[in-house]
């Protein structure tokens, strides 16, 4: 029984999820909201932190993968989702969520596939100069996007508008679940080791015959997938998504979630992700403020505790050879 | 073709600016090992300080000659922001200076949102137009090229401080120490170098650059705003690597080239179908192929990474 | 790893059990909420609307209120970024309660709010966007200026009308307000018998348009289109004197700022930019106005503030009639509004919720704004 505490936890976090999701209408939509964009960001933190918390490689576009994915998504629900469902046996809730998860795999895919391809170019990049290249891919994104035909399926700089609202409680969660469930295992498991073998000593890792490379790009697709996933809830909660939204400053957002989290610690990450999110609505009020207030906790943080709320492993308190 | 001429102009002025910034970038990276973020808000910070000081001493500069006023206020903003610089470094890198270089470079991006948003919270979010340091005069207008006083300072301030900046690395002992102190920390202490003073000075210097690199920014497009800072610093910090970074004449080289590409994409783009909003993105697509063909920049020299 | 597992579903069951908790309705005030844009890089145009909707509203209080009841406005800033219109207006909707929603004068974040408007039954005025689309949203998305399509052709009138045959175009293409004027100019001027020289286009917070400016300048046009917000205007007419281009610049309502002449300078002398409002015009009811705002506020009101100031007066006069703030009921008397007198012009909304008015063009002459000529629809 033991060994299966991990999937039955999943299972029970599906259960409660689809549940609360039902009696959702009885929630103030304003909380509701909170909580949908508390759920996004678990995704995309996590995400973010096998890449650069797991695997130690500095990214700093995961707005690209978001939105990649949030376009790929809601391209996919936009063009083709009304003749899929008649396909899937006419209008209701199933055709609809049977549409809508395909609509979000896709957009997944494609992240997917823009990780790959920002993975391969990374391998021989060292911390700051992949963290460079990173803000560059994301911007070359956002510019790609703004420059397309304001006609076209991409919408231009305007963006798409008049995304169905499909995203609910049981969405953002169960795939937040997931997410957490698939980063967890693979970094647990024997195989996962690697990643941080990856993180510790790259040079080291590679003596004792770890493919770093293919670590570097697995870490990287996965990444990216899952924040393609947040991409396309994100965009169908929403409703209008636009490229000025995925800019650097929102690669930021998720970075000073991870980092204040701790780099590593899928707990301390979450725990980061829900705090931050929460913060920001309540601190709306103050919103001068509050970057102001952020930054100054993350350089306090650097100096003073490296590893983040809950870290995992002392990494942060090594020193660096001479 | 006198078109053509006149983009390549209009390129050159703009690469000069990204070259003064590079500069400062290249050389705190050279001595340092690590990319300062919180460089192209300096810069910002430099525009803002020429900008106060100008309305300080708005009376008693009104009755000197233009060039006069221009280095009173080049010259103190650049020594305010250096101050600024060493003051940074003091409280939030020296605390870091053993720490993996990952944890500085989050540092840097924190200092650098600290300078904007607590900018924006000071200054207002909305635009303020920079004072005329330096009056619109024609110096070239011949054959439909125009070439204006601004952008004869901007290519002469850069390269006198590309200059100046050589002399003081080659031939100063200062110099000496940085050079000693990018090639190994441990063993220029042995050689009885105080890095903190190397460290403090070559951020002071950095942070200087970066004020000079503001205000004739800030002279060439006369509206500042506390967020000016992050594409030309993003862009600078491109043509840093392009030239190699660490190298000072491939930091100048760099932000030439592009300068002149972006501006030969927005003008001529329209004509093959790229519109001309691609060019924002052109900076980084040349990072991009660099770093994929030849990491170590045009000039730079190949590291060996050493175990 | 266990305890990793649990956390989120009990998480998620904590937020579900705060969120039960639904505030009630104040039964003391008409709650109305305003988005607007107080702070970021169009922070001029969310503050001048809001200083002229709180007059509104506070001149409305003064006289006793409406339906027996204070009126409260609550405004919520959205930082002049995507995204958080859309995040505020929930807010509005379901924490404070409002009965109808006034903002925004983007039209980009406008139409991140009006689905959102329609979908929870609350009506919706903008002040000030142009974009067809906004209204598209649905029945319950109106505004009270003039759109796009409108905006486009007067322009485009006006350049014939002085014997500009040669126009060149550039274009804010990160802005949908400045694409969609741009869109509408084009289709005008060229069936009318323009020639559009050339078409650039730029990003908002870029800084230089040199290179744009020599390729426009090849063209030889007799004035140049800038469709895009007078930040990046001002610098625009600046670099195209360096380059010696002497060719008047067009723009739309985008170009209303203090900002403009502030940062352009003498650039921008000769330039002329059609607009809602001018307040040199001498009828009694705008000078009025005009006195009154700038004793509170120690500046002549622009055109967003008298475009912030006739919607909540829109608004008012439609509670009034309706007697009532019932979504439905407040809809259908805003949607019947009928010569309103607005400051800004007589004020019919028509069947597609816009408002058929005139246009104003100003130039700038002597480093100050002046009014030229009305064009109507």
């Amino acid at each position: 029984m033991k060994r299966y505490t991990a999937q039955i936890a999943l299972i029970v976090a599906l259960a409660v999820s689809l549940g609360i999701s039902c009696a959702s209408d009885s929630i103030d939509a304003y909380y509701l909201d909170i909580a949908l964009n508390v759920g996004i960001n678990i995704i995309l933190a996590v995400s973010l932190n096998l890449v650069n918390g797991h695997t130690g490689q500095f990214s700093l576009g995961h707005a690209a993968f978001m939105a990649v994915g949030a376009y790929g998504a809601s391209i996919f629900t936009l063009e083709a989702s009304q003749k899929l469902i008649p396909l899937l046996g006419g209008p209701g809730t199933f055709a609809t969520g049977t549409a809508f998860f395909i609509a979000l795999v896709i957009g997944g895919l494609c992240a997917a596939i823009c990780g790959w391809l920002v993975g391969m170019p990374s391998l021989r990049l060292r911390g700051d100069y992949l963290a460079i290249v990173t803000l560059g891919f994301n911007e070359i994104v956002r510019v790609i996007l703004q420059n397309t035909s304001g006609d076209g399926p991409f919408g231009g700089p305007l963006g798409l508008k008049g995304i169905p609202s499909h995203t609910t409680f049981f969405w953002v969660f169960a795939f937040a679940a997931v997410c957490v469930y698939v980063v967890a295992s693979m970094v647990n498991s024997t195989y996962g080791r690697g990643f941080l073998a990856v993180r510790d000593d790259e040079v080291a890792a590679g003596s004792m015959g770890i493919n770093t490379v293919r670590y570097k790009v697995t870490a990287f697709v996965t990444g990216s997938f899952f924040a393609g996933l947040a991409g396309g809830l994100y965009a169908h909660l929403r409703t209008t998504i636009s490229p000025a939204g995925f800019d650097f400053l929102k690669s930021f957002d998720v970075v000073v979630i991870v980092i204040l989290g701790g780099m590593g610690s899928t707990a301390g990450v979450i725990a980061a992700a829900i705090l931050l999110t929460v913060l920001n609505e309540f601190l709306r009020d103050f919103e001068q403020y509050r970057m102001i207030v952020f930054s100054l906790l993350l350089i306090i943080m650097m100096i003073v505790r490296p590893q983040g709320l809950l870290p995992s492993l002392p990494f942060f308190t090594r020193k660096k050879s001479a | 073709m006198e078109q053509f001429l006149q983009q390549l102009l209009n390129g050159l002025f703009q690469g000069s600016i990204y070259a003064l910034i590079a500069l400062g970038y290249t050389m705190v990276y050279g001595v340092l090992r690590f990319i300062n973020f919180a460089h192209g808000d300096v810069f910002m910070l430099g525009a803002f300080t020429a900008y106060g000081l100008h309305k300080l001493l708005a009376g008693t500069l009104a009755a000197m000659p233009w060039p006069v006023s221009l280095i009173i206020i080049l010259v103190a903003s650049m020594a305010l922001c250096a101050a600024l610089g060493i003051v940074i470094e003091l409280l939030a890198y020296r605390p870091l200076r053993n720490r993996p270089r990952l944890n500085v470079l989050i540092t840097a991006i924190g200092v650098s949102l600290f300078i904007e948003y607590t900018g924006q919270l000071a200054f207002g979010a909305t635009q303020r137009p920079f004072p005329e340091l330096i009056p619109p005069i024609q110096v070239v207008s011949a054959g439909g090229l125009s070439v204006s006083m601004t952008h004869v300072i901007v290519l002469g301030t850069t390269l006198l401080l590309l200059f100046g900046l050589r002399m003081i690395v080659m031939k100063t002992k200062m110099g000496l120490a940085m050079r000693a102190l990018s090639l190994n920390p441990t063993a220029s202490t042995l050689m009885g170098v105080n890095n903190s003073v190397v460290i403090s000075f070559t951020f002071g210097l950095g942070s200087a650059l970066a004020a000079a690199g503001g205000i004739l920014y800030a002279s060439l497009y006369p509206s500042i705003e506390p967020f000016m800072g992050i594409q030309p610093g993003l862009k600078a910090f491109v043509a840093a690597v392009l030239g190699g970074i660490g190298n000072i004449p491939g930091a100048a080289l760099g932000g030439l080239i592009i300068g002149i590409t972006e501006t030969l994409v927005k003008g001529y783009g329209q004509s093959i179908g790229i519109p001309s909003g691609y060019s924002e993105g052109v900076a980084f697509v040349i990072l991009i192929l660099i770093l994929v063909f030849k990491p170590s920049g045009l000039l730079g020299k190949v590291e060996r990474e050493k175990v | 790893m266990k305890i990793r597992h649990f956390a989120l579903p009990a998480l998620a069951a904590a937020f579900a059990l705060t969120g039960c908790k639904k505030s009630g309705s104040d039964a003391s005030t008409i709650n109305i909420g305003e988005v607007a844009a107080m702070t970021g890089n169009t922070a001029t145009f969310g503050q001048s609307s809001h200083n002229g909707t709180q007059m509104a509203i506070d001149e409305a209080n003064a006289a006793g209120g409406l339906l027996g009841k204070q009126l409260k406005l609550i405004t919520e800033d959205d930082q002049s970024k995507q995204g958080e219109a859309g995040i505020v207006a929930k807010k509005l909707i379901s924490r404070s309660k409002v009965s109808a929603l006034l903002g925004e004068v983007a039209s980009g974040r406008s139409l991140e709010m009006a689905p959102i408007a329609q979908a929870a039954g609350v009506p919706m005025i903008s002040p000030a966007s142009t974009n067809p689309k906004v209204t598209e949203a649905g029945d319950h998305v109106f505004r009270v200026c003039f759109i796009d399509p409108f905006q486009g052709t007067v322009m485009a009138k006006f350049a014939l009308s002085k014997g500009w045959k040669k126009v060149a175009i550039l274009t804010d293409s990160k802005q949908d307000y400045s694409v969609g004027l741009t869109e509408f100019f084009k289709k005008y001027y060229s069936a009318n018998g323009g020639t559009i020289t050339g078409e650039q286009s730029y990003g908002s917070g870029d800084k230089d348009f040199k290179a744009q400016l020599t390729a426009i300048k090849a063209g030889a046009p007799d004035a140049i289109f800038a469709s895009g917000y007078y930040n990046e205007v001002a610098l625009v007419a600046k670099q195209a004197r360096e380059l010696g281009i002497t060719a008047p610049l067009l723009g739309g309502d985008g170009w209303d700022s203090a900002s403009l002449i502030e940062v352009g300078g003498k650039a921008m002398e000769g330039c002329y930019y059609s607009n809602h409002f001018s307040n040199e015009d001498q009828s009694p009811a705008i000078q009025e106005f005009v006195k009154k705002y700038e004793a509170k506020h120690g500046a002549k009101p622009d055109a967003m503030a008298a475009l912030g100031y006739d919607s909540a007066k829109i608004l008012l006069d439609a509670i009034k009639r309706a007697g009532s703030v019932e979504g439905k009921a407040l809809r259908d008397a805003i949607a019947a509004t009928k010569d309103y007198p607005g400051i800004t012009g007589k004020i019919t909304l028509d069947e597609n919720r816009n408002a058929n008015k005139p246009a104003v063009i100003l130039m700038v002459k002597d480093g100050k704004v002046v009014y030229t000529e009305t064009i109507a629809p």
